[in-house]
């Protein structure tokens, strides 16, 4: 019992919850998320899911038997598809069509990228999407823990033992270490299946906190501290704040989620019905309401007069990688590949984050990071393969869309990933590479050459390659809608209306503090200037002639 | 001519208002610059929250005053004339260097002299109220649908013309007979004034 010591002086059973209640009520500091209502079925009752399981299709198997339409859905959802049609530009986007500013892309990298698809056996791109059986529940549903996609393996877990030099993301229950080695255990796919329930945030943070290769490398703003974070990191998502899980905000519909970073809904003035919350749309105005602060104070109304044109996110999310999770902000492929002694090696930075790896090139990692900040209108615009790129300046992997003009934009942080990539300096666009592969000779993380690489992942499209290759600076925008701060830790008035506040960059409008009227300041400021000279020359000939006066 | 007596010229509220005024004035030119970026050293949002109060509170003094202006009939010291207005021009640009005495001699009902009352006309019909719209205006912008750097704007020109204001007013308030005997009249109340004959108040 955990409150023994609690009972000791009376107080428990009932008592401590209502008590607790009660603080909570009183001290309306936090709200908490409705406990869920009870599930209608117990897991470990079903024959059906008594095992042993061999594999995760198995399992499958076993949970369409009755949740009939399950995989269709997930089959129709970007999950599982990663290919999206853009409605505003009408590209085809999603994570198997686009080039990043990290990893690159998917074409040839599969058994790697592909283990954070919500499926079984992506390897190439031979993978039957219309397979239900290949749809992986677990990953969604595991509430033990134990459920672990392995990093390399395509989707799958483990089925066997696994013994490796160590670095992957895994479930220290589930790993043994001896000399220097470790051994990966299997989940038992029985035991998992049997306790499976609504996705908790370790179940999306599994992909989502680890894109880009790593903890926290690919957002920023998404990272493992969010499993459990402080109130001071995350207030929605802690447990000492409102409690809230992924779905909670994003909620689904028939495995369907609101959320997209392709499309964002950046201004949402649409109200739901009374008393109920809207289910379409993931953003804070569906609880917020575009009027979120108190009509009671002037502050608060005049906080509610930005609520136009500048995004809760500005200044809520004061700063990104809160966690103690730091972010890549700079990858340089250009420097990949160097070699000690005919062995790749690694550096560190003082905080022990790669600042270089043979792999990879050089990184830059930052924590507690100021977004940087635009008029954002939720479409997303990216330099897609075979587009034509500008070498002479900073190529855009994706561009934004929005202005001050644009009454639908809202100014918006963003995470600004900057680096090097591979380029056609022929065809003048960005490249594919084959950077994954542990058993190919164009992998360029086992053989370390950049045309095998880029020839490789190239062949993979009908996009040509020329042979002639260089490496272009780059930027990436990220929105930054995570890591909602306590109030108190928003964004104060003087961090904008400054001269050189956090919104020096934008252009297109007013903004007091920051702007000055060039032309009218002038002038005032001369007239007044004027009235002293003149006071001046007054008072002095007064005093002067009062002088000669008295003297004569 | 009647003798110069040593009378209280400036009511208890008159002084109260004027000095009140003249503090808040300072206080919202001073937040003021420090809002539109012209000078720094304290908090932004500290800076809107004094400006703000003190704009109320001039605001309020305002609506005192026009209140105690109609019921006490002093109104009529504002109506602006030009009987002796180019005299008094003339002594500021030129006799008060020769030590000439002021042309215009204040009385009790007539305490200002004619430059005086069109510049006093001037800050209360023009400047006062341009300051405090634009300043409404201002605070509303987010419910008045009107372009926020229109108002800014007007609010800016208002206020330069509210500082240009204050900085002549506070030099032409040394050229009284001493350095400081207006100071002093307005702090004191009483000053050395005409005292006209109780029966003949059209004779001026």
């Amino acid at each position: 019992m955990r409150f023994r010591w609690l009972k000791t002086v009376g107080i428990g059973g009932r008592t401590l919850p209502c008590i607790l209640a009660a603080f909570v009520v009183i001290g309306g500091a936090a709200v908490h998320a409705q406990e869920k209502s009870p599930p209608t079925a117990d897991h470990t009752k079903f024959e059906s899911l008594k095992g042993p399981f061999t594999s995760g299709p198995e399992v499958t198997r076993a949970c369409l038997a009755c949740h009939t339409e399950a995989a269709k859905q997930v089959m129709s959802s970007i999950h599982w598809k990663w290919d999206y049609t853009h409605p505003v530009t009408g590209e085809t986007l999603g994570k198997r069509n686009v080039i990043n500013a990290f990893c690159g892309n998917v074409a040839s990298n599969e058994p790697r990228c592909t283990s954070c698809h919500a499926g079984y056996g992506w390897e190439d791109e031979s993978f039957d999407f219309s397979d239900e059986t290949r749809v992986d529940c677990l990953v969604c549903h595991d509430t033990t823990g134990d459920y672990v996609k392995f990093d390399v393996k395509a989707g799958h877990p483990l089925y066997e033992p696994l013994t490796r030099k160590g670095g992957h993301v895994y479930p220290d229950s589930l790993k043994q270490k001896s000399g220097g080695m470790t051994t990966y255990l299997p989940p038992d796919l029985a035991k998992v299946s049997q306790a499976v329930g609504e996705p908790g945030r370790a179940n999306c943070g599994a992909c989502h906190f680890y894109g880009g290769g790593g903890d926290g490398v690919k957002h920023g703003d998404l990272d493992s501290s969010l499993v459990s974070p402080p109130v001071e990191v995350d207030v929605h998502m802690s447990p000492d704040g409102a409690d809230l899980t992924c779905t909670d905000c994003h909620t689904a519909h028939g495995h369907q989620w609101p959320g997209s970073r392709y499309l964002g809904t950046v201004r949402d003035d649409n109200r739901g019905k009374p008393g109920f919350r809207r289910r379409d749309v993931a953003s804070c105005q569906s609880c917020h309401t575009s009027t979120p602060h108190s009509t009671a104070s002037i502050e608060g109304l005049k906080l509610n007069d930005h609520t136009d044109r500048v995004a809760c996110q500005t200044c809520h999310i004061p700063e990104f990688a809160r966690g103690g999770v730091a972010t890549k902000t700079w990858w340089d492929w250009s420097t990949a590949g160097k070699l000690k002694d005919g062995k790749p090696y690694a550096e560190e930075d003082e905080h022990g984050h790669h600042s270089y790896l043979s792999k990879k090139g050089h990184f830059v990692w930052e924590e507690n990071v100021v977004p940087d900040y635009a008029f954002w209108n939720g479409v997303v615009d990216y330099s897609l393969l075979g587009e034509k790129i500008d070498p002479s300046g900073v190529v855009p992997v994706n561009k934004i869309y929005g202005s001050a003009e644009d009454p639908g934009s809202r100014i918006y942080p963003f995470k600004r990933m900057r680096g090097k990539q591979a380029y056609d300096r022929d065809n003048n666009n960005l490249v594919l590479t084959n950077v994954f592969g542990p058993e190919t000779d164009t992998a360029f993380w086992t053989n370390f050459d950049w045309d095998k690489s880029i020839s490789a992942a190239m062949a993979k499209t009908d996009v040509p390659y020329s042979g002639n290759y260089d490496f272009v600076e780059t930027e990436m925008w990220w929105p930054t809608t995570h890591m909602v701060a306590p109030a108190k830790s928003a964004l104060s008035c003087g961090d904008c209306h400054a001269r050189d506040g956090r919104l020096s960059g934008l252009s297109g409008f007013y903004l007091p503090g920051r702007d000055l009227f060039k032309t009218t300041d002038r002038i005032g400021l001369s007239i007044l200037v004027l009235s002293l000279v003149g006071i001046l020359g007054h008072s002095s000939v007064r005093i002067v002639m009062s002088r000669r006066r008295k003297r004569t | 001519m009647a003798e110069k007596q040593y009378v209280k010229i400036f009511a208890r509220f008159e002084r109260f208002w004027h000095w009140t005024q003249a503090l808040l004035v300072i206080v919202l030119l001073v937040t003021g610059a420090r809002l539109h970026g012209l000078i720094g050293g304290f908090d932004w949002k500290a800076a809107f929250g004094v400006h703000l109060v003190a704009a109320g509170l001039i605001v309020l003094l305002w609506i005192f005053a026009i209140f105690w202006h109609f019921t006490t009939g002093e109104w009529v010291q504002y109506v602006p004339t030009f009987r002796n207005l180019v005299a008094v021009i003339r002594y500021y640009a030129y006799g008060i260097f020769l030590g000439e005495k002021h042309p215009a001699k204040p009385t009790v009902r007539r305490k200002h002299n004619p430059l005086q009352r069109l510049s006093y006309l001037f800050l209360k019909l023009i400047i006062n109220p341009a300051i405090w719209i634009t300043g409404i205006l201002y605070l509303t912008i987010g419910s008045n649908g009107l372009p926020l750097d229109w108002v800014a704007w007007a609010h800016l020109v208002a206020a330069y013309a509210m500082a240009v204001f204050v900085v002549i007013h506070v030099y032409m308030a040394t050229t009284g007979e001493t350095v400081l005997s207006y100071l002093k009249a307005m702090i004191t109340g009483y000053e050395w004034v005409v005292v006209e004959p109780e029966k003949k108040p059209g004779k001026r």
